[in-house]
């Protein structure tokens, strides 16, 4: 018990003592991994899209494979983008490899599955009239498919937690893809990595609750957007 | 002639390889309410979705105001007003719904507001505009749904069903408003029904679709009156369709043989030709059997009651007179005549009253 309250103490004194390491690490993790939550917002929500509206054929099995990729192991993700961005990779002349843009990347392939398999469920919950009325009314597609999405807000918007948290709570490919370098790749969750390895459990334990803090005001900010709610 | 406001040309919709829908041809005119009426499945949705370009026919074209239905759906679209069975509302207010078209075509905040007003009001959900759509009671999210459409002052307003899961008294209210309103609009409507009631209501002509195919197409008074054929005949209300043969023919009178039984009607069909008798039930006059009561109705056949059921806000009396007539009555015909199983009456009915269909004995 000892040991989580000095961690905890020490999470409120790096946090009030502007200790400039957690600030970096905190606002490289807020960048990777935001930054790998609009990409997968972008492509699952395009997939999700095209997938319920559309109705092409192997619907299943696309859905399958997105289900099955919510349960994707990171460090076989973080394999498979260290070996597409080794100098001898196929996408090895970008010279990405250890750079922030690697670790967004991982993460955006780790959390695209969640949010499209989650979005997908989500349209397709929606009235299939309601898509025919709405272009009846006059949208395009693109205004279609946003006034749709608002109409989904509820799921999509947890949709996109599940994403968000799949990508800031990851580790293994970040290590892989990032090299944990401190002041450009390290994050919360490769700083705690770190420090547990060399032993500075307290330290661990307050970028522990500096991780949950920041996930909690995150969720939170989803949630208060998700449950706005017209008077009746 | 009227042009036409739409024109569908050789309209063929097929899914998993059976047709649903094969039109040659069929015109909705400009400022006329057209009532599309059919059993369920008979393609009535799929017709009002093609005219809608929200699908895609298999083959043919709908030509718009005259011109064929090209490049843009959207363009058109735009022109068009469709409200569904179900509200389908947006979960935002009914003043946000009403005004979604009119945002969607970038119209003015103050210009949206005032034209969302009018229709709130001639809908009577004015007081209604801050509301959740989500708290509406059925009635009033269809209205909201007419108002939206209506809002968009569309040349063509499609009408799929609205009144379909109302309870009576909100959807005869609800139709004498939309009545008010398309009088008073002229808009051109195409609306979808399998309620005759509605379809005379507030059609100006109607439309029977059955099977996918357009069956008959008239004016209320032809299309219930005058059925094309059995099938039609029955879905319009028509109780009394039996097999017959004219035997004699006169003046524009003609003697049809119904098992053994002569009925007297206007046609000019030859003798010997074969027919369906159509009789609608409301046509058929029940009185004692041993009554003699001069009128200029032309047949009086003795019958025997088979059976006696309530029907709405009529009596079903199935009536034996070697063949079936249905006719219904009144509750007070009913305990005045003493009518029940068994009971002999006579049956009249003008000849004016039958309608005759060319009929090929199988």
């Amino acid at each position: 018990m000892d040991l989580i309250w000095d961690g905890v103490t020490e999470a409120l004194d790096l946090i009030f003592s502007g200790n400039s390491y957690v600030y970096e690490v905190t606002f490289t993790s807020l960048l990777v991994s935001g930054s790998a939550t609009l990409i997968a917002l972008a492509l699952g929500l395009s997939i999700a899209s095209f997938l319920a509206f559309r109705a092409p054929p192997g619907r299943t099995l696309a859905l399958s494979a997105f289900n099955a990729g919510m349960a994707l192991p990171p460090v076989a993700v973080g394999l498979l983008v260290s070996i597409m961005l080794w100098r001898t990779g196929p996408l090895g002349q970008l010279h990405l490899l250890y750079s922030r843009e690697a670790i967004v990347i991982a993460q955006a392939v780790i959390a695209t599955p969640v949010i499209a398999a989650l979005s997908t469920a989500a349209l397709q919950g929606l009235n299939p009239n309601l898509r025919l009325q709405v272009l009846a009314l006059g949208a395009s597609p693109w205004q279609a498919a946003l006034l749709l999405f608002r109409e989904a807000r509820l799921s999509l918007l947890a949709a996109a937690m599940a994403g968000f948290g799949a990508a800031i709570s990851e580790v293994g490919a970040t290590i892989m893809v990032g090299g944990n370098i401190k002041g450009s790749t390290r994050t919360l969750t490769s700083a705690i990595v770190l420090e547990v390895q060399q032993g500075d459990f307290e330290t661990a334990i307050a970028l522990s609750f500096i991780l949950l803090a920041v996930i909690l005001v995150i969720v939170a900010l989803f949630t208060v957007l998700q449950q706005r709610r017209i008077p009746d | 002639m009227i042009p036409s406001l739409v024109h569908l040309q050789d309209i063929l919709v097929w899914r998993a390889r059976h047709s649903v829908l094969d039109v040659p041809s069929l015109d909705v005119l400009p400022n006329e309410v057209l009532a599309v009426i059919g059993p369920n499945g008979a393609g009535k949705s799929t017709l009002l979705r093609v005219i809608s370009l929200l699908e895609r026919p298999s083959r043919g074209n709908v030509h718009f105001a005259g011109q064929p239905v090209s490049g843009s759906l959207l363009r058109h679209r735009r022109r068009m007003a469709l409200v569904f069975q179900e509200p389908l509302l947006l979960d935002t207010t009914v003043e946000g719904n009403v005004c979604t078209g009119l945002s969607l075509r970038g119209v003015r905040g103050d210009e949206q507001r005032r034209r969302a007003d009018e229709w709130l009001a001639r809908f009577g959900i004015a007081g209604l505009r801050r509301r959740s759509a989500r708290s509406l009671s059925g009635g009033e999210a269809q209205r909201t749904s007419l108002a939206r459409a209506m809002v968009l002052e569309p040349e063509l307003l499609l009408l799929d069903e609205p009144f379909a899961s109302l309870d009576a008294p909100t959807r005869e209210s609800l139709i004498d408003d939309l009545d008010t309103v398309l009088t008073a609009n002229r808009v051109a409507t195409v609306f979808v029904t399998h309620d005759r009631a509605e379809a005379l209501r507030l059609g100006d002509r109607i439309a029977v679709l059955m099977s996918g195919k357009l069956r008959q197409l008239g004016s209320p008074a032809d299309v219930f009156s005058s059925p094309v054929d059995g099938e039609v005949a029955a879905f319009v209300g028509v109780e009394t369709i039996v097999p017959g043969r004219i035997r004699d023919a006169a003046s524009g009178l003609a003697a049809v043989e119904v098992d053994g039984k002569i009925i007297e009607t206007a046609s000019e069909l030859a003798p010997g030709s074969d027919v369906l008798v159509c009789l609608r039930p409301e046509d058929v006059v029940l009185s004692e059997a041993g009554s003699a009561t001069p009128s200029s109705a032309r047949n009086h056949l003795r019958a025997t009651v088979k059976r006696v059921r309530p029907a709405g806000p009529y009596v079903r009396v199935e009536l034996d007179a070697g063949f079936t007539i249905v006719a219904h009555v009144t509750k007070q015909s009913v305990e005045d005549l003493g009518i029940e199983p068994g009971t002999d009456t006579l049956a009249t009915f003008k000849a004016t009253a039958v309608h005759l269909i060319p009929h090929r004995r199988a």
